[in-house]
């Protein structure tokens, strides 16, 4: 298949994130098998596929929520997988990660929610956090909203509240969990917008999963596809669109398969 | 199918169950005794959160002051109703407060506190984390490259742990004078003869050893609400589960140590 599904890393640049032969499995059932991706420092990389392709299993591994049954994940040259507590913790604050449904604490408002990082791991002052809180807020488009508890906001400013936590730290990754799904068009256009303009504003690498084409074209520097455990492909949107895969194709398209239709 | 197959599955089905309840159980102390290293590993480490312990603190102990002494008080009272009844019987009335003070500050308050905590607050820990887990809450506190067990469950584990003695405590003092009060005021006891006979045979050993035992009570049902809640899966009913096993775990478990600890203690 054209393009290679996994690129050959540059040997002047090492990667950001090096996952070298993912294997995981749940109950005697494979979800990864052999999952091998390098991502560059500063790369936006999307990984798409269908339910039960594997693909928040994967973003797990990246941050360390699960462990593999075998293969490493590389973060900045650190192998992840085998780091003792300390030093994850430490590793995992190079991390901002946004979850499907922002998995706010349900017991603290907005302002605390996005101060929780800030307040466990820096020496800020309260009025330099509120600082950075309200920065944050703004540029997830969500000023004022300090006060509310998460139960008293739309899933989609939930989620853009997740985004603003996962950014409060200025971390290095960032990554995203199926950021649109469940969201109408027009307010998952707001959060690929948000994405893309966070890109501007912070020097980071990203890694979002999704099943959303649109929204994966919108903010890829390279889209990559999983297929049942595995990445069938790996291109920049332009290529990606264009390889001539049946499955690519009618997933890009959202067409059926011949053997789902039969 | 043949009748060999037969016999073979019938022998089978039974086999499978015991292995698979054997493997269940297994799991359960393996979780549980995980939490327990864990909250130990954690328990001095910084970040310490204060307003955390204290918050919980307040939760387990002042919120629980009016049940817990409730059920003291009242059972104090039926135990002085019960054995001066029986005592009657051989004029023995006035050992009555020695048995009241006994039986409570050795056995009744420290167990009957454990229980009604168990259900309070162990069900509310297994419930709360549930939520959590379910809804990813722990996964982002993991990604914000906080410990869930040293954030979460040490607060609640500690609290519970130190917040049971004192209560115990409460529960031995208001137990001992709702028996004073229904021996006393209903059943016409000397008031003076019964407290001195309240206090004859009490030994501080009987009431530091039920307040030991409060402690390990306390450690035992939050840390199973806690493992019930923090390996909780499966979303709502999941949660439900949890709650319910929580608790009904908790109680077996006191109950259960409750024995060894008396043998041990006294």
């Amino acid at each position: 298949m054209n393009p290679s599904p996994t690129p050959a890393p540059s040997p002047a640049a090492p990667p950001k994130i090096a996952v070298v032969d993912l294997w995981k499995s749940f109950s005697g059932k494979p979800v990864l098998k052999g999952l091998t991706v390098e991502i560059s420092s500063g790369e936006s990389l999307v990984i798409v596929g269908g339910s039960g392709a594997g693909k928040s299993v994967f973003l797990k591994h990246l941050i360390g929520l699960i462990r593999p049954d075998r293969g490493r994940v590389i973060v900045d040259g650190q192998d992840l997988t085998s780091a003792d507590a300390a030093v994850g913790l430490e590793l995992r604050k190079k991390f901002g990660m946004s979850f499907q449904e922002g998995a706010l604490f349900d017991s603290l408002d907005v302002f605390e929610n996005i101060a929780f990082p800030l307040r466990r791991h820096t020496r800020m002052t309260a009025a330099e956090i509120a600082d950075r809180v309200r920065e944050c807020l703004e540029l997830v488009h969500l000023p004022g909203v300090e006060r509310k508890s998460p139960s008293e906001l739309s899933g989609g400013m939930r989620r853009r509240v997740g985004l603003a936590r996962a950014i409060a730290m200025k971390p290095e990754i960032l990554l995203f969990d199926e950021p649109n799904t469940g969201l109408d068009p027009i307010t998952s256009a707001v959060i690929d917008n948000v994405i893309v303009e966070m890109r501007e504003h912070l020097p980071v690498t990203m890694v979002t999963i999704t099943h959303d084409m649109k929204s994966a074209f919108r903010i890829a520097d390279r889209v990559a596809m999983l297929r049942e455990g595995v990445l069938i492909a790996t291109a920049p949107p332009d290529e990606f669109r264009r390889i001539p895969d049946p499955y690519i194709q009618k997933f890009i398209a959202g067409e059926p398969l011949e053997e789902e239709v039969a | 199918m043949s009748s060999s197959a037969r016999l073979l599955h019938s022998v089978r089905t039974p086999l499978e169950a015991v292995g698979l309840r054997t493997t269940a159980l297994f799991e359960e102390a393996g979780r549980f005794f995980f939490i327990l290293y864990q909250t130990g590993y954690w328990l001095l480490r910084r970040p310490f959160d204060g307003r955390q312990w204290l918050r919980q603190m307040v939760r387990v102990g002042v919120d629980s002051i009016p049940v817990v002494g409730l059920t003291a008080l009242f059972t104090g009272m039926v135990m002085a109703l019960q054995t001066y009844r029986g005592f009657e019987r051989f004029h023995a009335e006035a050992y009555v407060g020695s048995v009241v003070s006994l039986s409570l500050t050795r056995e009744l308050a420290p167990v009957l506190a454990a229980l009604m905590i168990a259900g309070r607050i162990g069900s509310s820990l297994a419930a709360e984390l549930g939520s959590m887990r379910v809804t990813e809450q722990i996964d982002a506190l993991y990604a914000m490259a906080t410990e869930p067990i040293h954030y979460l469950i040490v607060p609640r584990v500690a609290a519970t742990t130190l917040m049971l003695p004192p209560l115990v405590a409460c529960a031995d003092g208001l137990g001992i004078l709702g028996g004073y009060g229904v021996a006393v005021g209903l059943m016409g006891a000397n008031p003076v003869v019964y407290w001195e006979k309240t206090f004859q045979y009490l030994d501080l050993n009987d009431v530091f050893s039920g307040l030991i035992k409060a402690a390990a009570f306390g450690l035992i049902l939050s840390v199973t609400g806690c493992a019930k809640g923090f390996f909780t899966s499966g979303g709502a009913e999941g949660v439900g589960r949890s709650t319910t096993a929580a608790v009904v775990m908790a109680s077996l478990v006191i109950l259960i140590s409750d024995f060894f600890l008396t043998k041990l203690l006294f």
